[in-house]
């Protein structure tokens, strides 16, 4: 089937997560669709799989309009999504997964012949009896292609299928999508892995900011990729090598590790007054390495040293005692309490008196905050009203003043240059006087111009760089994968 | 702290959309419910006009009425009081009924003990800081299952209800039971001596009316003015965001719970030496207060203020409603029902307000 996505514009509030893409489709391709995190790829799969309505365009199939407004709708069009997370049932078992949504009958027909059917052609592994819940993520994923295959889906949409399982299960998957697009069935391939995509995928589309910046047939050059994924500009880091102080923060052999990814024998060492940038693409290590320094995750082994005191597996009170300050990036998830002012914010991590609130002066410091972080709010002002880019000052004006180890997620995300200036110039001046600052950023100019040295993430594995050496077209490779594999 | 108060008042003066919509919506909801509660006397074949009638002459035809409902006023209120500090820390304290029995529990336990050996006035103080001890201790009890145990404290609560009713009757007809033959109708009821004290020729004590009303004023401040208050705000908003600014999530939670089940202990020991109590222990003391006071933070919409006056319509509707029993052989639970549609129509007006304020923006 021929998918056209014509003109599709999709807006969550101020953010336009799809400015207008227009892609065209032939069936039978195995279809890339590369982007950095955030550049609207999940958001034009879930249009185009009925999640998500458009705020405006059209989709075609073989040249005629389609609308759906729910999965269920899209699925019986055709169109079939695996999502980044298994949306299954951990507690039921592989076939009544597989029956899931299958039209028709209360009564459930547990014929097991199709499933089976179909394993085999995949040469999958799954048990129709097992418990979800036993299955690894990749046998998931198996079961949820096999799924939507089974529901006839001709058009099979696939958001980062490999961040979480094992290069033997990639193939396969690979293989099974091969096999796919020969039998005339188009495969979009979403992900933010250059490499990959340029050995599977037969035409590659890449979005940046909701709009298409390119789309090209494979084979092609990875700079030409990188070029439209990051733009044009070629950088090389600005700040130069100085003096730095004691140690402040010293990982020592650390492994840490979540569900999907393992971060194995990192060793660091910042030192005062340094400025340590995280890059790589979101979920490959960076989050889960800043927070182990936080001291929110315990590292399954290794070591953790702030100023020579040992902090290995010591709660997170503690580390904010030996003056850590963590600024998580998601600000109404994690950062700020939607409902409450600026003025109650400050007076909840500002607590200058010990058991009454002391109003006035809570004013007066949230007034002087506004100020010096130039926010457009008044301290009585509830924090969701605020939009995106106040509510990034706020959380900057929220840190206490003089931490020693400053971790910042995305510490600009969402300002304009002319504040991303400004926060930066604040951010330096701390860091002269001696606070060591690690932030990851998804921007290369970013990491190139305000860091000392970066740690470039790859699913999970990590390559520590000097900045000024470091030009963005190296650095938009390496954080595709160029040199990891 | 003036200061920040009239800035308050200025800014809902500024919104004036919000504060004109939540009247609205809180007629309309008034209005749907009598109109639910007047159906359903219609297919009873009680005409709804004379039921209302009795229901408020039931509660205001004379003053020993009101006294009455003034001494139900209290529990609920004081009930109010304490689960406004746990639902502004985002908590569903549904064991508050559990500690309600426990403080009246504590209370007449100690007074039993202690009798004879303390004079009358001591031993109701005293018997106040057990019954306050004994919600307490309860109220953390379900706290503790929430943190350490990572049971919700919904269930937890539900359980430990469970518990404190069934402690009630074994006590009642067992340890504590009257001389002679054990009832379920409670235990030996206390003298006179050991009743609160009420005015004279209104059956109320001003000891209970200012404890309710001081509770929940100090609630009201805590929750306003103190750090205590505004951390357990932000750990209502956002329980993630207040524990990474490094706020002591659980010893507050825990805190919470424990202030909660000290107000509704108190309002346990309201419950056995108060002026129209049956100064006895007997299982369903409670009297479902603890659930009243739910429902009437709810309607309040966590504001202190706004509970006063809800909590003592509850009380009102509560004991006139009784009247239709006496007067027309209805069912009294009958005020139940008009309670339960109350916030049922608040929460359905609510409910397609929010869908309402959803679909522009789609």
């Amino acid at each position: 089937m021929k998918v056209e996505l014509k003109d599709i514009h999709k807006h969550f509030g101020s953010i336009r997560a799809n400015d207008g893409v227009t892609l065209s489709i032939e069936s039978g391709t195995l279809y890339g669709l590369l982007g950095e995190n955030g550049a609207g790829k999940s958001t034009l799969m879930k249009v185009l799989s009925g999640f998500l309505t458009p705020d405006r365009g059209e989709i075609l199939f073989d040249g005629k309009p389609v609308r759906f407004n729910s999965p269920e709708e899209a699925v019986a069009m055709g169109v079939g999504m695996l999502h980044q997370d298994p949306l299954d049932f951990p507690t039921l078992r592989v076939i009544d997964n597989f029956l899931l949504g299958s039209p028709g009958n209360w009564l459930l027909d547990r014929n097991r012949r199709r499933l089976i059917e179909l394993t085999i052609q995949f040469d999958f592994k799954l048990d129709p009896n097992a418990f979800v819940s036993d299955l690894s993520i990749g046998e998931r994923q198996q079961l949820e292609i096999t799924r939507l295959l089974g529901l006839g889906v001709n058009v099979l949409i696939l958001d980062e299928p490999t961040t979480a399982i094992s290069a033997q299960q990639r193939e396969k998957l690979f293989q099974a999508l091969r096999q796919l697009t020969e039998q005339g069935k188009t495969v979009i391939f979403v992900s933010h892995k250059l490499e990959e995509v340029k050995s599977l995928c037969s035409k590659v589309a890449v979005l940046a900011h909701g709009k298409v910046t390119g789309e090209v047939k494979m084979p092609c050059q990875t700079e030409d990729l990188v070029q439209m994924m990051f733009g044009q500009k070629i950088t090389v880091g600005k700040r130069l090598a100085v003096k730095f102080g004691n140690s402040v923060l010293e990982l020592e052999n650390l492994t840490i590790s979540d569900w999907r990814l393992e971060v194995k024998g990192l060793s660091l060492r910042a030192r005062e007054g340094e400025v340590i940038g995280l890059a790589g693409l979101e979920g490959s290590g960076q989050h889960l390495v800043m927070r182990t320094c936080a001291g929110l995750l315990k590292p399954s082994s290794g070591r953790i040293r702030i100023f020579d005191q040992d902090m290995t597996g010591r709660a997170y009170r503690d580390f904010i005692k030996a003056g850590i300050a963590y600024m998580p990036a998601g600000r109404l998830e994690e950062g700020l309490m939607a409902g409450m002012t600026l003025r109650e914010h400050i007076a909840l991590v500002e607590k200058n008196t010990p058991f009454f609130v002391e109003w006035t002066i809570a004013t007066k410091e949230i007034s002087q905050r506004i100020q010096e972080y130039n926010i457009k709010g008044k301290p009585e002002t509830p924090v969701e009203e605020l939009s995106g880019g106040n509510q990034q000052r706020t959380l900057l004006a929220l840190l206490p003043r003089n931490p020693r180890l400053l971790l910042m997620e995305h510490p600009t995300r969402g300002l304009d240059m002319e504040s991303t200036e400004y926060i930066w110039k604040l951010l330096s001046e701390r860091a002269q006087q001696g606070t060591a600052i690690l932030f990851t950023s998804s921007d290369l100019d970013e990491l190139l111009d305000r860091s000392d040295r970066m740690m470039i993430f790859f699913g999970g594995k990590v390559r520590i760089t000097e900045s000024h050496n470091t030009n963005a077209l190296q650095l938009g490779e390496s954080i595709g994968g160029k040199g990891f594999e | 702290m003036r200061c920040s108060w009239a800035n308050r008042l200025e800014v809902k003066a500024l919104n004036n959309w919000p504060i004109h919509s939540d009247t609205v919506f809180r007629s309309v909801a008034f209005l749907l419910a009598l109109l639910f509660s007047a159906v359903i006397l219609l297919i009873l074949g009680a005409s709804p006009i004379d039921a209302f009638h009795l229901i408020l002459s039931g509660a205001f035809g004379s003053s020993s009425k009101l006294a009455y409902v003034m001494t139900a006023w209290i529990p609920i209120l004081l009930c109010s009081a304490g689960l406004l500090a746990t639902f502004a820390a985002g908590l569903w304290n549904i064991g508050i009924e559990g500690q309600v029995v426990m403080g009246a529990v504590f209370a007449t336990g100690l007074m039993q003990f202690l009798q004879d050996s303390f004079p009358p006035a001591l031993l109701l103080i005293l018997a106040a800081f057990a019954g306050i001890l004994g919600g307490a201790l309860w109220g953390m009890f379900a706290g503790g299952l929430r943190l350490y145990g990572n049971v919700n404290e919904i269930f937890g609560g539900l359980g430990l209800n469970f518990i404190a009713g069934s402690l009630t009757v074994y006590l009642v007809l067992g340890p504590w039971k009257r001389p002679g033959i054990g009832s379920t109708s409670g235990t030996q009821p206390f003298p006179p001596s050991l009743w609160l004290p009420a005015f004279k020729g209104f059956q109320v004590s001003p000891i209970e009316i200012l404890s309710g009303l001081i509770a929940i004023v100090l609630i009201a401040l805590a929750l306003r003015e103190t750090h205590f208050g505004l951390q357990l705000r932000a750990i209502g908003k956002n329980l993630r965001a207040a524990f990474l600014k490094g706020i002591p999530v659980e010893r507050r939670v825990l805190l919470a719970f424990g202030l909660c089940g000290a107000l509704a202990g108190l309002s346990g020991w309201v419950l056995v030496v108060g002026t129209s109590a049956r100064h006895n222990l007997f299982p369903l003391i409670s009297s479902g207060y603890g659930f009243l006071g739910i429902l009437v933070v709810l309607l309040a919409n966590l504001s202190a203020l706004w509970s006063l006056p809800i909590s003592f319509f509850f009380a009102a509707i509560s004991m006139g409603s009784l009247q239709l029993a006496l007067q027309r052989q209805l069912d009294s639970s009958l005020g139940g029902v008009i309670q339960g549609m109350l916030v049922l129509s608040i929460l359905i007006i609510k409910g397609l307000q929010s869908r309402g304020l959803l679909r522009p923006s789609r």
